[in-house]
């Protein structure tokens, strides 16, 4: 363990943790940009400039490593004019057209120029950004809006390496591209979002974004209904209706989901969807009453336990549904009907 | 003209630059000899020498030969950063294209020192003739066993091999030079870890100026007594030097380190041309700061430039004459660091094209209240927040021409008397 | 799994064999492809050169129905070279010298001819596996659905313990399932010989538990396995049929068959959040609540049991499906007690010891491993570290190689192997509803090899007419190297061109899984 001091404040932590981890650790919030928290630390958009005593240089908290006796300062004139300068560039080659951009509340580099008290940048626009990308079926790429923090490249290559996405040029033309100048469309992207999910401002947006904002949200955390990894998630609900998914950090996902988890979930309020019980009548399934259609099927069960015993029953139950449901379902074809026959496509 | 001190290039261009016969005849590998026979001594030699690097930074070599040698590991590299990009250096190209078995030599003795056993000269792209010889002494180094495997019969192995660079400026930077060789894009890593004890693959690299590791060879065969006579107390032994610019006789020379810039503008290259007065001298390098001509007595040693504001760098001396006009010195430096900006951290890529820009405006003279401050704020923020060396020496000649010619901005801005700097 | 899905980061070589990870599995599928980033050595065992394969260090291009034999014969290098765990071996297994009976027969060569790939891949595969430190074998339905599952997942059973990497961080056999609950279904006993957490219906001691437990007298035999109940409902000795949350219309093998056995069923019930194909053949039909609309668990395929929490409203009248059911129970005469699905995991707790450990209040804070017999247990994520379910020693069951049910003849001279693909789940009942994704994806194909399709006149993009002497569908052809000669590939998830009209129903003896992977097709340019 280390000892140092953060602001005044002793904390000790595990060598090798960075200031930034101290931070978390103590509650003191440090601006971060490039930073994620499954990719590995690249120290570069400069935002989390710190102080450390007896040091020169401005120190980059979430790279640069903790040391024994360490004093660090999170905020003082010189690092908030650091950091000021910092945003500005940033803003200065950003189309700020915030009432029109999808991630309009939820933008890291909006929160960081109001909490900066920054209305405009000093500095002038200097380069012309590459045209947008949005032939994705699922989400749009607008370099103008793009701060070239990398979190979706490196997510890409990093997290998913599919190495789908990359950077070419240098300087300030740098920009995020793909490979032999392609659209997403033709590339090999496989469309699991993660590099929309990672991106602070509104370079990457899902195509559903534009109709909502992120004050309209609620969010519940719950668990992909896909395949059987688990991954963690949240639902974003507007109004009733899911219209959106962002991975959580869960044992199984680090921070990433699949294309299905992130985008399939247009079934949750799909028109199509069974309302009303049915009663097959004159050959055509008809609306009914619970009580019609459970009566129903009671008797139905009854009838036939007792004419043919319950052998004669069978169930399938889920491997969609929840472990309750299926406790239930198996209860009920165990207890209530007095046959083993239940089975589930587990072999399916 | 005045008689050089010639420690790196001694002999260089007497002898075949691929032959290590000659260079054999003339005491070469004498060095290395005596590092194989007495590995664990070669880091304190090299420490008692004093020697630094001479790529710019002027780290002390041997306390960064003893990290790697500190470090286990299954395999370390020596990586010779021989991308010399910085507009007006030609010294090392000068060691390589005469006498690169010097440069083997101090590679193969940097290798035994800290248990290397493959080396890498990073060679930048604009120097394809050089890769030529290069290759034909490397082959002929390992016909003789003087590299490969077995060298000199010790039982030590040791091989070199070229690598070369893409034409980018950043790749002169030692971790973006390790990236490229990974084939990734070269971009400056965070450090630490630094190269010595994670580099190449992730393995303990040394990383070292070409003109540092030839100096290797006679500090082992000559001692550190004979290699401190040469040189200043904190920065001993000899530089080359690279004069250009408006300059009689540009060229590289080896002198003493802490030889005035007045010996060399006026004894070495004979002033500037055509009789022209000399206004001002570029010092160290495109990134290095740019001094006034009455401060022509400041010896070229890492302190007492520091001390003067000039820059020791990579030893370079570009002289601008009284029809220079800094201003275009400026536009034009500063047009070569936005576009070798990798683009990686945020201070430089966008720092470099606003500082750009000002500069332009400035020299225009459409600039606007405000603008001369928000070039000094901006400068120094990128001095001490950018990623690595070039971003934060890019703003360097700025800073320099702001401090020693304070009213030239002003003369060129429309708007005078917003001038902040004192 | 026996291990943990974060694992793999830290693995040195992988065997990934008969899944398609990055695909059907996309987020274990990327940490895999992290850890080949950090240097780990993939061996992928594949009849098609799935996108793992690519970064493989080793791909072993197998035909279809061919896995026990190669697993069989990297185990008779793997002895001949003496690079098994002999310490191991000799403490923790017994059955070693029948295994050697059996494996003895498979030489590199043989291996090479059966599963028609170079018998040099098959040592290299064999050596990294068997020398690496961290070396976890995942696999998923390319292994199980042949009527030689069982042997199959032995065999990799058998594999594993003669490395000794059973019960060891970063190891493993880790089976990945392909449903969200697939996992938490079998531990809740929806299967016909289990109670949960996989108390035998046989056994009197754990029958006479529920029977107390639930205050009822329980059958003793065990029950029918699916594929038993859709030809019971073929011969009328099934009668009803209740069908929760699946869809067998679509996902079944020889879909002809099961469409017969669901018409004659007199009552059939099916409970779905869609009128799915097999809805529209029941008598009634109960609409149900989806995962996003109520409270619950699953359980994940490393066996993690994970909270999914109501975030909207169910449509129209639909229900959850345990209030359903309890509806129904009670109509049948028996009342459950429970008034929420907390209730129901408290009750599941009770009765289940691997599960005793799990409450909604704990899993707000954690999500443990099972076994996790107590609140206090940490739950468990490597099993048999100190000991196996049977003892202190595992057993070796070697199986000799056995030929698909069905082979290439004159009619039918292609291999038709199935699966799924990335931008489609199951029967697409949830993905179908996406227009994005169903632009991208929504339409089935078969890959045939180019050599194939030349020799059929069968052009990129053309409609073929595939046919195996179940049925025949057309659909799309795709020209890709991806397969080898004389392998087709479908996916199954499409109704309009459904692979399983073609599949065999000839089931695995002891898993009853059908032999999805493999039957003899045709192809025919229309």
């Amino acid at each position: 363990m280390l000892n140092l001091v953060v602001d005044g404040q002793p904390v000790q932590v595990e060598k090798g943790s960075t200031i930034l981890q101290a931070c978390e650790k103590m509650g003191i919030e440090v601006p971060t940009l490039c930073y994620l928290k499954h990719l590995a630390p690249e120290g570069a958009c400069r935002i989390c400039a710190v102080e450390v005593q007896g040091v020169k240089n401005l120190q980059f908290a979430c790279a640069a490593l903790c040391s024994e006796g360490m004093e660090v300062t999170t905020m003082n004139e010189r690092i908030a004019g650091f950091r000021r300068i910092v945003i500005e560039l940033l803003l200065a080659n950003h189309d700020a057209d915030c009432f029109s951009c999808p991630a309009v509340g939820s933008c890291e580099l909006y929160k960081l120029a109001m909490d900066y008290g920054i209305e405009k940048s000093r500095f002038k626009r200097t380069k012309k950004p590459r045209p947008k990308d949005e032939t994705s079926e699922f989400f749009n790429y607008d370099p103008a809006k793009c701060i070239l923090c990398r979190r979706c490249v490196r997510t890409c290559n990093e997290i998913q390496s599919n190495r789908t996405l990359s950077l070419r040029d240098r300087g300030v033309r740098t920009s995020v591209s793909l490979p032999f100048g392609k659209v997403f469309k033709d590339s090999s992207c496989v469309s699991c979002g993660n590099c929309v999910s990672a991106c602070p401002t509104g370079a990457l947006t899902t195509k559903a974004s534009k109709h909502y904002r992120s004050w309209e949200l609620t969010r519940t955390r719950t668990t992909c209904p896909y395949c059987g990894v688990g991954c963690q998630m949240d639902l974003l609900v507007k109004e009733g209706k899911v219209v959106g998914v962002e991975p959580a950090d869960g044992p199984a996902n680090p921070g990433i989901l699949c294309v299905k988890g992130k985008f399939a979930y247009r079934f949750i309020g799909h028109p199509d969807r069974l309302k009303t019980p049915l009663i097959r009548k004159d050959g055509v399934l008809s609306p009914a009453s619970w009580d019609q259609a459970l009566d129903y099927v009671a008797e139905g069960i009854k009838r036939i336990k007792e004419e043919s015993g319950p052998q004669a029953i069978a169930g399938f139950a889920s491997a969609r549904a929840t472990n309750e449901d299926n406790y239930v379902f198996m209860k009920m074809m165990r207890a209530a009907i007095g046959t083993n026959n239940v089975d589930h496509c587990a072999r399916l | 003209m005045m008689e050089q001190v010639r420690v790196v290039l001694d002999h260089a261009g007497d002898i075949s630059p691929i032959s290590s016969e000659e260079y054999l005849r003339i005491g070469g590998y004498q060095g290395l000899k005596k590092a194989l026979e007495a590995t664990e001594t070669i880091i304190d030699t090299i420490k008692a020498s004093g020697l630094r690097g001479r790529g710019g930074a002027g780290f002390p070599t041997g306390l960064k030969l003893s990290f790697t040698a500190n470090t286990q590991a299954d395999q370390k590299y020596i990586v010779c950063n021989a991308d010399e990009g910085e507009p007006g250096t030609h010294k090392d190209r000068i060691i390589m294209v005469e006498i690169p078995h010097r440069l083997f030599e101090g590679m193969a003795i940097a290798a035994v020192a800290v248990g290397a056993s493959q080396g890498y000269i990073y060679l930048r792209a604009e120097y394809p003739y050089v890769a030529t010889i290069l290759e034909q002494a490397l082959a002929d180094a390992r016909r003789q066993g003087l590299i490969g495997s077995n060298i000199m019969g010790s039982g030590v192995d040791f091989d070199i091999q070229l690598f070369i660079g893409a034409g980018s400026y950043v790749c002169g930077e030692e971790t973006a030079l390790l990236d490229s060789m990974e084939g990734k894009r070269g971009e400056p890593r965070f450090k630490p870890p630094f190269p010595g004890v994670q580099g190449l693959w992730g393995r303990p690299t040394i990383i070292n100026n070409v003109e540092t590791l030839s100096n290797l060879p006679a500090i082992m065969v000559k001692g550190p007594k004979w290699f401190r006579s040469m040189g200043t107390e904190r920065c001993p032994g000899t530089k080359l030097f690279t004069l250009c610019g408006n300059i009689a006789h540009p060229g590289v020379y080896e002198f003493p380190v802490g030889t005035t810039i007045r010996t060399l503008f006026e004894e070495v290259g004979g002033g500037c041309p055509r009789g022209k007065k000399l206004m001002a001298v570029q010092t160290g390098g495109a990134s290095g700061n740019i001094i006034p001509a009455s401060l022509l007595d400041t010896p070229m040693d890492i302190d007492a430039c520091a001390e003067a504001g000039a820059t020791f760098g990579a030893g370079d001396l570009m002289f601008m004459d009284e029809d220079s006009c800094l201003l275009d010195v400026l536009e034009n430096l500063t047009e070569f660091f936005e576009e070798e900006s990798c683009g990686k951290c945020t201070p430089c890529r966008e720092g470099n094209t606003q500082l750009l820009r000002l500069i332009r405006e400035f020299r225009n003279g459409t600039a606007q209240e405000g603008d001369l401050n928000l070039l000094l704020e901006l400068s120094n923020v990128m001095r001490g927040g950018c990623l690595c060396g070039l971003g934060q020496s890019s703003p360097n000649p700025i800073l320099s021409v702001l401090r020693f010619y304070p009213d030239l901005f002003v003369e060129n801005s429309y708007r005078k008397g917003d001038l902040a700097y004192a | 799994m026996t291990n943990s899905i974060s694992e793999v980061v830290d693995a040195d070589v992988i065997l990934v064999c008969g899944s398609n990870t990055t695909e059907t599995h996309p987020v274990i599928g990327a940490q895999i492809r992290q850890a080949v980033n950090r240097g780990a050595k993939l061996i992928v065992a594949d009849p098609r050169e799935i996108p793992l394969a690519e970064e493989a260090e080793v791909f072993l291009p197998i035909r279809p129905g061919t896995n026990v034999a190669l697993l069989n014969g990297m185990m008779n290098v793997i002895i001949n070279e003496g690079l098994l765990d002999k310490e191991y071996v000799e403490n923790r297994t017994e059955g070693f010298d029948e295994l050697w009976e059996i494996v003895k027969e498979y030489t590199a060569d043989k291996v090479g001819m059966i599963c028609g790939i170079d018998p040099e891949d098959l040592k290299k595969a064999a050596r990294l596996y068997a020398t690496a430190e961290r070396a976890p074998i995942f696999y998923a339905m390319g292994i199980t659905q042949h009527t030689t599952g069982t042997a199959g997942v032995m065999s990799t059973a058998n594999l594993a313990l003669l490395c000794g990497k059973v019960g060891k961080y970063g190891c493993g056999v880790n089976p990945l399932r392909g449903q969200n609950n697939v996992q938490g279904a079998c531990d809740m006993g929806c299967l016909p010989g289990d109670y949960t957490g996989y108390q035998k219906v046989a056994n009197p001691e754990a029958r006479a538990k529920f029977e107390a437990f639930w205050g009822v007298p329980l059958p003793s035999k065990p029950g029918l396995t699916i594929t038993e109940i859709l030809s019971g409902a073929e011969t009328g000795d099934i009668r009803c049929l209740y069908i929760m949350g699946e869809n067998p219309m679509v996902s079944d093998a020889n879909l002809h068959h099961v469409e017969q056995a669901l018409r004659r069923c007199e009552l059939l019930i099916v409970q779905d959040i869609f009128l799915t194909e097999t809805a529209e053949l029941a008598d009634v039909v109960l609409p149900a609540a989806c995962y996003a609309e109520k409270e619950g668990t699953f359980t994940n395929t490393e066996r993690r049991v994970q909270r999914i929490r109501a975030a909207v409203d169910a449509p129209g009248e639909s229900r959850e499906d345990w209030i359903i059911l309890s509806e129904i129970m009670s109509r049948l005469g028996y009342e459950n007690s429970f008034t929420s699905p907390r209730e129901i995991l408290e009750e599941i707790a009770q009765i289940t010891p691997s599960y005793g450990g799990f409450s909604y209040d704990r899993l707000e804070k954690e999500q443990p491993q099972w076994p996790c017999p107590s609140p206090e247990h940490p739950g468990t994520p490597i099993l048999h570290t100190a000991k196996f379910s049977r003892g202190e020693r595992a057993i070796f069951k070697p199986s000799p190689y056995m030929p698909a049910a069905e082979q290439p003849d004159e009619h039918y001279p292609f291999i038709l192997t199935t699966g799924r693909i990335l931008y489609q789940y199951h029967t697409r009942t949830m993905t179908g509803k996406s227009d994005d994704i169903n632009r991208i994806a929504g339409r089935s194909f078969v890959e045939i090899h180019p050599t194939d399709a030349a020799k059929k006149g069968i052009a990129q993009g053309d409609q073929v007419k595939v046919a195996s002497r179940r049925g025949e569908v057309i659909v799309e052809a795709r020209v890709t190297e991806r397969v080898s000669e004389g392998v087709i590939f479908m996916p199954f998830h499409f109704a309009e061109a459904p692979a399983n009209r073609l599949t065999n129903n000839v089931v695995d003896p002891i898993s009853k899984i059908p032999e999805y992977k493999v039957c003899s097709a045709q192809v025919q340019a229309l």
